[in-house]
């Protein structure tokens, strides 16, 4: 079974001798056959080719120049960034309370964790019609979210159609939303529009006007954390005939996004688009705009929203992707804490900050992430790897390749079987469940029963082990203080 | 009535439905004895069928209009009054394969270990859900009311 | 609502467990002229091979009678059926009146005109008693002759083969099994046969049978003489319609039957051997003397006599699995058709392992199979040609030894897997 179930060939069965043997060097420990195996024969380890121990030199840094010696190529990588820069979400600390403002049981007493995402007015205008107050102009059309979690942006084509509708059907169910990234919308999945964000990327791939008009809202993608500055990539092998359809190019060309959107050179080209979706959709549906954290993301920030955007989207340097030049993933970008904080108050300082939402991005592993993350002034967060992770991704990093053996990240018949969308569908509802209850526990911990009461409330934070300055740009205070 | 169904979109032909199936049906009931050990080894009664990327498994369906019953010549079928399932004897069973020839599922076959008799699915009599849809890692058997 | 049946064998058993699963109550009264509870017939050959353990040739359990709420009396003669005033009359002269009658009487051997057929020594093969007393005389048997190469006569060969008696079988037709098989089908048995020291002599019969107080030779039509000890009868059987002949009852070869197993008389039914009911692949009335056809005829015979209409025959074809020398054969339908009659053959075959592969299509539609030596799933062939499937698509998949619902197109096979009959 296990010589079946590996699509990069690691097991064989040699007849002659009635064994099994293994290629030790084409595992890339994405534990398929371990998890399967049924008599738990199998385990995974790092392959104990040990290099002479160097502190520059290190094995990694050996083998990468003996593949760009052999190939001449540009060596490619899947997922998030792997290096070991620090995690600022575990420098940060939360609050409870103890005697003064009591804490709040979330099992006896009701919690808010509805989110609405879009652009708020600058005030209320509000007029008494004798019985009640009525709201003089409506409000510009917001995204609801019952939890303040959405599922990321992943393509079609990255991924397989399973798990597309996997996260379709767990955000319809959830009463939140999942973003079709840059693949287009699949036919079959028309249906979940009205818990779908479309991807109007450089590419343009699969966008047409039904496209736009079964979607809750439209996020034009600038830039991905994964990889800031280029656009994404697609292997020909991953473009087969479904992909061909949807995203409107011929079967089986690599589908290279390019790097820039063509037709937005500035802020004002940016504006320019902004309002032509506005305008095509009859301003039914919020526009968001999703940009890569770079050095300056606070002042585009303020571009985006004064162009018009009504979410803005921040994707950190953990960021993953189904394929991107390694250098580019580990080097290029800053982390997410960094660039929510410095957003969030530029905006704030602006007095521009309920103009538009922030969603944010990058390598959020659990419930403490997310909720630290509103605490720095996050409207919602976004889950990519983390949603993989729930159906069964064991970040393998081959994503590229297409040989996927849990059935996600590949287009292969055979093996996007494995994916059982029932079962999917349900773990990630489990996830999203269980994270819910745990964001609930920490609000009621600090006495609060509002997600909103969080929202930006710096002073819910402590920093532990941070320099002054990243105290400073974070905004928080250091623990003891 | 609770009889097996199998969804071909999601299985993935790993075939544990088989292995288990077998150990259930083995003397030790232990993986490793089963396979290992036991001599003759025991037959799975469900088997998959595969061509390219298309794959499902096949056992008995104990139909409500059983053919194996009708032509089996020994008495050796009869039907389980309390589920409805179709049960085969061993000892009654004289391996002339008249079932074989009636089955229109092709899930009857030859037990040539010993004395040659037909062995089927018997929807693991004594357990509350037959092991091929427990232990199937992807859910592509269900067990349910017809 | 008193139900007489006469017979009890297999058809009969399934006519009372039909009526038995709608109606507890009604009077079952099950008449036969042979003593023993309800045996299977085909399993005789296996009893004189040594290979059953004794109680093993019964049908069902011995509580069968009791737990039905039966009324049987066994060891009774059936002399005379008076159909006008609704009784069945036994040897002892005593009459049993009924409501509903079912005809159940199975086939009785077919006797050529041979001479000396009375010599002690001289057997037929189709009761239980047969097998006893021939294993009661094999102690004194070094040669027999058994007249038949078809399902009977190659069955008795056998057995008598492991009781490691000398066999010589004498058929009429050119090649053994000859209404069952085809020319290739036959030769392979026959070389295995001929490997297991059967000795088959075709293309001639047996004319006489000689001895002076006992079995000694038997004389060919050829004028050989084959020494011998013991001969056995077993050329086939024909409908055994003895205690209706001038009656009402309609007969032709056996006691014709409509898809209800109705007969011409009101309220008498017929089902297995004794029948001559509709052939769905011959597209004629014939007689198909084979196990699941009787139990499935009673069946219907028993739920059409307890009111529930809406069970009908849909038409025999004929089948039989018979094991011969170690070659497992399985046939369906019409395995030999005349040639330039519409019908089209697949066949794959080899001799060095005994396996034949025969389908025979009409319009694309299967109606008859051969299969020797793999005989794994044959029932889905079998499936198809009940059910007059168009194979259009798939018929060359037919001859692969891995055909299986994977090779049908996908609408049919769920229709198949999810359609639980």
């Amino acid at each position: 079974m296990c010589v079946r179930q590996c699509a990069f060939e690691g097991h064989s069965y040699d007849p002659e001798n009635d064994e099994v043997n293994s290629k030790e060097e084409v595992c890339v420990g994405c534990h398929r056959c371990v998890t399967l195996c049924p008599t738990n024969a199998l385990t995974v380890r790092q392959n104990p080719l040990d290099f002479r121990a160097h502190g520059n030199w290190t094995g990694w840094a050996i083998r990468n120049i003996f593949k760009q010696a052999e190939t001449g190529g540009v060596l490619l990588t899947g997922m998030g960034n792997d290096r070991t820069y620090p995690i600022y979400w575990d420098h940060l600390l939360l609050n409870a309370s103890q005697v003064t403002n009591p804490s709040i049981d979330p099992l006896r007493e009701p919690m808010e964790l509805r989110t609405y995402l879009g652009r708020k007015p600058d005030k209320l205008d509000v007029q008494y019609n004798g019985k009640n107050f009525q709201l003089k102009e409506p409000l510009p059309r917001q995204l609801k979210l019952e939890t303040p979690v959405v599922f990321s942006a992943m393509s079609y084509g990255a991924i397989s159609y399973n798990t597309c509708e996997s996260l379709a059907r767990a955000a319809h169910a959830l009463g939140t939303y999942y973003n079709t990234g840059e693949g287009g919308l699949h036919s079959n999945l028309y249906k979940y529009g009205k818990n779908t964000i479309v991807q109007v990327a450089s590419g343009r791939f699969g966008v047409h006007k039904e496209y736009l008009d079964t979607a809750a809202a439209i996020e034009i993608k600038i830039g991905q954390g994964a990889k800031p500055g280029i656009g994404g990539h697609l292997p020909g092998e991953k473009v087969v005939e479904d992909i061909s359809k949807t995203r409107m190019i011929p079967k089986g060309t690599d589908a290279l996004s390019p790097a820039p959107q063509h037709d937005i050179y500035s802020i004002e080209d940016l504006r320019m688009l902004i309002y032509a979706l506005k305008e095509a959709t009859r301003y039914t549906k919020p526009i968001s705009v999703k940009i890569a954290a770079v050095h300056n993301a606070a002042a585009i920030a303020s571009g985006m929203v004064r162009a018009g955007a009504d979410i803005v989207a921040l994707d950190g340097f953990r960021g993953g992707t189904g394929a991107a030049p390694t250098v580019i993933r580990d080097n290029v970008g800053i982390p997410i804490e960094f660039a929510l904080a410095a957003v969030d108050q530029r905006l704030r300082d602006e007095g521009i900050r309920h103009q538009a939402s922030i969603l944010v991005a990058g390598g959020f592993r659990n419930s403490a992430d997310i909720f630290k993350a509103i605490a720095l002034g996050a409207d919602a967060v976004y889950i990519g790897t983390a949603a993989l992770i729930a159906m069964g991704c064991h970040v393998c990093q081959k994503c590229y390749t297409g040989k996927c053996n849990w059935g996600i990240a590949t287009q292969d018949p055979y093996l996007e079987k494995r994916l059982n969308p029932d079962i999917a569908t349900e773990r990630l509802i489990n996830l999203i469940h269980a994270w819910s209850h745990e964001i609930k526990e920490m609000l009621g911990g600090m006495g609060i029963n509002a997600i909103e009461s969080l929202r930006g409330n710096r002073l819910a934070l402590r920093g532990i082990g941070l320099t002054d300055t990243e105290l400073d740009i974070l905004g928080v205070l250091p623990a003891g203080r | 009535m609770k009889r097996i169904f199998v969804k071909e979109e999601v299985c993935i032909g790993c075939r544990l439905c088989e292995i288990h199936c077998l150990v259930e049906h083995s003397k030790s009931k232990n993986i490793f004895k089963a396979f290992k050990e036991e001599n003759p080894r025991a037959l799975s009664r469900i088997h998959v069928e595969e061509k390219g990327t298309l794959s499902f498994s096949l056992q008995c369906r104990h139909c409500e209009e059983p053919h194996c019953l009708e032509a089996c010549m020994s008495g050796a079928l009869y039907r389980d009054e309390k589920t409805g399932a179709i049960l085969h004897n061993k000892e009654q069973c004289v391996g002339c394969w008249m079932c074989l020839m009636v089955c229109p599922y092709g899930t009857i076959q030859r037990d040539l270990n010993g004395k040659k008799v037909a062995s089927k699915c018997d929807l693991c009599m004594g357990r509350e859900t037959p092991v091929c849809v427990m232990k199937c890692p992807n859910e592509a058997l269900e067990y349910r009311e017809i | 609502m008193k139900i007489v049946i006469i017979g009890n064998s297999v058809a009969a058993v399934g006519a009372i467990e039909a009526v038995r699963s709608v109606d507890r109550s009604t009077p079952i009264t099950v008449i036969s002229d042979e003593p023993h509870p309800v045996y299977s017939r085909p399993l005789i050959s296996y009893l004189l091979a040594g290979e059953l353990k004794p109680d093993q040739i019964f049908y069902r359990p011995k509580n069968f009678y009791e737990k039905n709420n039966l009324r049987p009396l066994l060891g009774r003669s059936v002399t005379k059926v008076h159909f006008e005033e609704r009784t069945v009359q036994l040897e002892n002269g005593k009459k049993i009146p009924y409501d509903h009658l079912l005809i159940a009487t199975g086939g009785k051997p077919f006797i050529p005109k041979i001479e000396g057929l009375d010599t002690p020594g001289v057997y037929t093969f189709t009761k239980l008693e047969d097998a006893k007393k021939i294993s009661s005389v094999l102690k004194d048997v070094q040669k027999a002759v058994v007249i038949g190469g078809g399902l009977i006569g190659l069955k008795a060969a056998e057995a008598l083969r492991k009781r490691k008696i000398e066999v010589t079988v004498v058929e009429l037709a050119d090649h053994i099994l000859s209404l069952t098989l085809d020319e290739t089908a036959s030769s392979i048995l026959e070389k295995a046969l001929k490997k297991e020291g059967v000795h088959l002599i075709t293309s001639n019969t047996v004319e006489a049978i000689l001895g002076d107080g006992r079995v000694e030779s038997v004389r060919l039509a050829d004028g050989k003489l084959l020494k011998t000890q013991l001969v056995v009868v077993a050329i086939g059987v024909v409908p055994n319609v003895d205690p209706f002949k001038e009656t009402a009852l309609h007969i032709e070869k056996g006691v014709l039957v409509n898809e209800r197993m109705e007969t011409n008389i009101p309220d008498v039914y017929a089902a297995g051997d004794v029948t001559q009911a509709y052939d769905k692949i011959l597209k004629s009335y014939r007689t198909i003397p084979v196990w699941p056809n009787a139990y499935v005829q009673g069946k219907i015979a028993g739920y059409q006599m307890t009111g529930n209409k809406k069970y009908q025959y849909e038409g025999s074809f004929m089948m039989n699995s018979i094991e011969v020398a170690h070659v497992p054969t399985i046939s369906i339908g019409l395995t030999n058709p005349l040639p330039n009659d519409g019908y089209q053959i697949i066949r794959k075959l080899d001799r060095s392992s005994n396996v034949y592969r025969k389908v025979i299509l009409k319009e694309d539609v299967i109606v008859g199979a051969i299969f020797t030596g793999h005989i794994d799933r044959v029932g889905i062939i079998t499936g198809l040609l009940r059910d007059g499937v168009k194979v259009k698509g798939f018929r060359k998949e037919l001859m692969s030894e891995q055909f299986g619902f994977i090779s049908f197109p996908k609408n049919l096979r769920k229709e198949k897997l999810l359609d639980l009959k």
